[in-house]
């Protein structure tokens, strides 16, 4: 580009702001770790005020479209989607604060590593350009495989080195699928992939249909779409509850928006094929992961093999294409985040030094063996969190399963309602099964420590946030759905 | 008076709550207060009810989710009115006659939030809110039967709560359906059951949408073949379990049907009007003969449970207002005289710690007070006129008289056949020599428990005599019932029908 033609404005920094905020305050505890050792409660605010900076700039720009040389959009859906990933990291962060003292939390490397993968999602989320989306997508998976190995546990080990190939796989795929749309197209923008395809009456299908392919299973392994979610419950198991729960959230928001963004158009393809691939992935993942949650004895397993399923259940709206299902994506992930999170939390803060229950797993359900004779307050609140998952109204599940199985009505997928229904049936069995130990089952023994170990104060706000988020949801579902329409609509999906 | 319902809804909850800060000793006496109040406001409700007003009243609507149409709206008529006090009733009787000891905050608890979802239930009018409290039931209820049941009572309350989770969420899809098909026509959003009622649906949608919604009450009721879940919720739970499931749950399957199916299907109502006849006397006539063959006290109670069940359903597909007064005015009786059934097996299981029968035999001998109301309650069960059992049975039938005379006859064997078998439960427990030593010694009522039955004799008595103040006002909600049926019907011959079945009523419509 010529030098006279630049212009401030096509820089738009903007756009970049909240991303800028985050690396930022990434360097900056870096920096500061080199002059001093400090406490992790001090590293912990820190990244709780750059998160909060960012997430003020974010909503202080709001809807920016194009910026930094054309590389960057953040339109509603980009806002939307950061809203939540932010949201969520700010609910993980004071998970740091464990009563057991942990490893990684002395490190300022870890805090560092969190605020770059935050950024690099974020990045992930706001470009329709295939090549920055890549780049976000590795800077976050990078910094969230040295975070799940700095647990240091041979299983966390296990895990990241898990994770990392499955994920360097995925890599590979997704760059291969963007060159084989490049080489159809001859654009790495989506918008300008999506015209040339569109007013050419979708040419080249050959290469469009592999480049999908491609791009929809690099995409699926960060979703853990079935059968690319083989690595979610070893790696769930080997990295910490929290991180496990911010695994099932914030990476998943970000392949959605990236997959929305490609298939909205790609599922319009002449033959339908695009559609039922997407069709058939989104059933399988719910069924399958659904029917795998049924036979686990870990608690975590359980949890994992779910958020495949609910995975699947969000999968259905990119097929359904209209914009109420995908204003229920983003409707559905923030709901989810708090249970989730929520409910990862529990098993984090029950999390025992010494105790062992069972030698495979960490969180047997007979763990949980009467709970509500232990300590009651954290069986309700784990049983608020497990209602939820299993979508009985009032809780916050429940709003965006029926605001998606809506969608299904409405657009016409009456067979796709009946198998979310029908999976939602399933679903309730594994979900019931902890609730069954917690409230059914006498105590293994009585002992008032067991539950707490883990716990203090800044767990027991997350996890009381969380709680009374799910409870109280119904009063929060029209202003989301109010803000996400518009966003979603806005964007033009 | 305004928000009169909204009390009544969310007062149990936050009593609830508040009861955890309440000590163990004193649990009872504050179970007793708070579900008395409610009882007592729910009376206040029944005074300022004006019987002669067909329409809803004490309504309350606030906005929850604007953008859907989905509301906080609740209101009663002459059915819900009656369900309502019949709720609070019952659990203040369950609570009275409670002798469970283990854990007894959490089981005060839990009895005190399923209150709360009851009372929704049959206020509610939005869809949604129905179908939240609906859910939310089995909760609860999935506690008392797993917690402080018998024998295999976890493997009983998943049964119980997978069978009618399973069979609510197409009644799901039915609502959701129905939502986007008055989104259809009007071009807004709206989950009110009335705005719901006034809508007119082509007739092949409503086939469908009753099928699905009619299976997630069928469930509920249970109607045969969908009943196995019953006897062994039943046959676990514990006394109070048993008393609020077949008193006031059973009874949210039944209210379903006459709340959203009959006014929003109406062609679909007179279509299936014979098929679910069948069903009806096949559940009557087959489980009154399960219970005659049963071992075990409770279990032949809950099956007399389903047949009795069977005559409500049928009397509400009489699709006339004899019918439709009679079988929800059945469904008071049942709730109140089943209610006092299962606390009696229950007070007997508290002594014995076994409901056998062939663990008894001449207990009338030493438990003479508890025989008499026994046998009272067994002749209301059976339908002993001057009874409240008989006026709801008789009118039911009376009811599908006019609809199929045989199949009225077929379903009125339930009155001989309850006899039968609940007459031979009486023999079988109370006459005969005592055959087992223990019941030699068997201790007669407490006055506690005499406390809890008076009241459930008294209000047999009182409205088998005179049912007037009842029946009058379910009367002229049943008439308001039938007159939207036939005045919402598209097909002429359903309209036809409608009009045969109810030419008192109708009159002047045509």
């Amino acid at each position: 580009m010529p030098i006279e033609q630049f212009s401030m404005e096509m820089v738009n920094f903007a756009t970049l702001a909240p991303m800028l905020v985050l690396v930022l305050g990434g360097m900056f505890i870096l920096i500061i770790d080199l002059f001093q050792k400090l406490d992790r409660g001090f590293y912990v605010t820190v990244t709780m005020m750059t998160l909060a900076l960012a997430l003020g700039l974010l909503l202080f720009y709001g809807v920016q479209g194009h910026g930094f040389f054309d590389v960057m959009l953040v339109d509603g859906i980009a806002l939307a989607s950061q809203m939540i990933i932010i949201g969520a990291s700010l609910l993980f962060i004071p998970l740091a604060m464990t009563g057991v003292r942990f490893m990684e939390f002395k490190f300022a490397e870890f805090y560092a590593l969190f605020l770059f993968m935050v950024a690099g999602f974020a990045f992930m989320v706001s470009s329709d350009n295939l090549i920055m989306i890549f780049i976000g997508l590795e800077t976050g998976s990078l910094a969230l495989y040295t975070l799940i190995a700095m647990h240091r546990r041979d299983k966390s080990l296990e895990a990241a080195i898990k994770y990392f190939t499955m994920g360097g796989a995925a890599a590979a795929l997704f760059a291969f699928g963007a060159m084989l749309l490049y080489a159809a197209t001859g654009s790495v923008e989506i918008r300008t992939i999506e015209e040339v395809l569109v007013s050419s009456g979708f040419a080249n299908l050959p290469l469009v249909l592999a480049g999908s392919a491609f791009l929809l299973a690099g995409l699926g392994f960060k979703l853990s779409v079935v059968p690319f979610h083989t690595w979610t419950p070893d790696v769930y198991e080997g990295a910490s509850a929290p991180l496990a729960g911010y695994m099932s959230i914030v990476p998943k928001i970000a392949a959605f928006v990236v997959l929305l963004r490609l298939f909205d158009f790609l599922v319009q393809s002449p033959d339908g094929i695009i559609y039922w691939l997407l069709w058939i992935a989104a059933v399988a993942t719910m069924t399958i992961g659904n029917i795998l949650a049924l036979v686990q004895d870990g608690v975590k397993r359980m949890l994992a093999y779910s958020s495949v399923s609910h995975a699947g259940f969000v999968l259905t709206a990119v097929v359904m294409g209209t914009t109420q299902a995908h204003t229920g994506i983003f409707l559905y992930w923030a709901l989810f985040l708090f249970t989730n999170l929520g409910a990862f939390a529990m098993l984090w803060i029950s999390r025992h030094p010494s105790k062992v229950w069972d030698i495979r797993y960490d969180h047997p359900y007979k763990k949980f063996a009467g709970m509500v004779h232990i300590s009651p307050v954290g069986a309700v609140v784990m049983a608020v969190f497990m209602l939820s998952l299993a979508g009985i109204p009032p809780f916050a599940l429940f709003w965006g399963k029926l605001y998606l199985i809506s969608a299904a009505v409405n657009s016409g997928h009456l067979v796709l309602a009946l198998i979310m229904l029908a999976n939602s049936a399933i679903a309730v069995y594994y979900y019931l099964k902890l609730i069954i130990y917690m409230f059914l089952h006498d105590p293994e023994e009585n002992d008032n420590t067991v539950y707490y170990q883990n716990g203090t104060v800044p767990l027991k706000i997350v996890l009381g946030v969380a709680a009374v988020a799910v409870s109280l949801s119904f009063l929060a579902i029209d202003p989301m759905l109010n803000l996400f329409g518009d966003l979603v609509a806005a964007s033009g999906f | 008076m305004d928000y009169i319902l909204s009390f009544l809804i969310f007062f149990p909850l936050v009593a609830a709550l508040l009861g955890l800060l309440v000590t163990r000793e004193s649990i009872r006496t504050y179970a007793l207060t708070v579900t008395g109040v409610q009882f007592l406001v729910s009376l206040l409700l029944w005074l300022n009810f004006d019987a002669a007003n067909p329409g809803m009243q004490f309504v309350q609507q606030i906005p929850v989710v604007e953008s859907l149409g989905i509301s906080y709206f609740v209101g009663v008529d002459g059915f819900s009115l009656w369900l309502v006090i019949l709720s609070t009733f019952m659990t203040l009787i369950a609570v009275m006659g409670l002798s469970e000891t283990r854990n007894l905050k959490n089981l005060i608890a839990a009895i005190l939030v399923l209150e709360t979802t009851m009372v929704g239930v049959f206020v509610a009018l939005d869809a949604i809110l129905f179908y939240l409290f609906w859910e939310f039931s089995l909760v609860p209820m999935l506690y008392i039967i797993g917690a402080w049941g018998s024998g295999r009572r976890i493997y009983a309350a998943v049964k119980f709560f997978i069978y009618t989770f399973a069979g609510s969420l197409l009644l799901l899809l039915g609502m959701l359906f129905m939502a986007w098909f008055y989104y259809q026509s009007t071009g807004m959003w709206s989950f009110s059951i009335l705005d719901w009622h006034l809508l007119q649906l082509p007739f092949n949608l409503q086939l469908w949408l009753f099928v699905a919604m009619g299976i997630g009450f069928a469930v509920k009721v249970p109607m045969f073949p969908f009943h196995t879940w019953l006897p062994y919720a039943h046959g676990m739970a514990p006394t109070v379990g048993s008393v609020l499931l077949a008193a006031v749950l059973l009874k949210m399957g039944t209210y379903g049907f006459v709340r959203f199916s009959l006014p929003m299907f109406p062609d679909a109502s007179v279509y299936f009007m014979i098929p679910i006849g069948i069903i009806a006397v096949i559940m009557v006539i087959y489980t009154a003969m399960v219970a005659f063959a049963q071992k075990d006290i409770k279990q032949v109670i809950a099956y007399s449970s389903i047949s009795h069940m069977g005559v409500i359903v049928l009397g509400t597909f009489a699709l006339n207002a004899e019918g439709i007064a009679g079988s929800v005015f059945f469904m008071l009786s049942h709730g109140i005289i089943s209610g006092a059934l299962f606390m009696l097996v229950g007070m007997l299981y508290d002594r014995r710690h076994t409901k056998l029968m062939s663990e008894f035999g001449g207990v009338a001998k030493t438990m003479p007070i508890y025989a008499g109301i026994f046998l009272f309650m067994v002749m209301a069960s059976a339908g002993l006129p001057l009874t409240m059992g008989f006026i709801g049975e008789f009118l039911s039938l009376l009811g599908y008289y006019k609809v199929s005379p045989i199949m009225a006859l077929l379903a009125g064997t339930s009155i001989v056949l309850g006899a039968i078998y609940l007459l031979h439960l009486f023999r079988q427990t109370f006459y005969g020599p005592i055959t087992v030593e223990a019941n030699k010694s068997l201790r007669d009522l407490m006055p506690k428990e005499i406390v809890a039955l008076v009241p459930l004799i008294a209000v047999v008595v009182w409205l088998g005599v005179y049912p007037k103040p009842v029946l009058g006002s379910i009367d002229t909600s049943a008439k308001n019932l039938v007159n939207l049926m036939y005045t919402k019907a598209v097909l002429p011959e359903s309209r036809e029908k409608l009009y045969d079945l109810n030419t008192y009523e109708l009159q002047g419509v045509r």
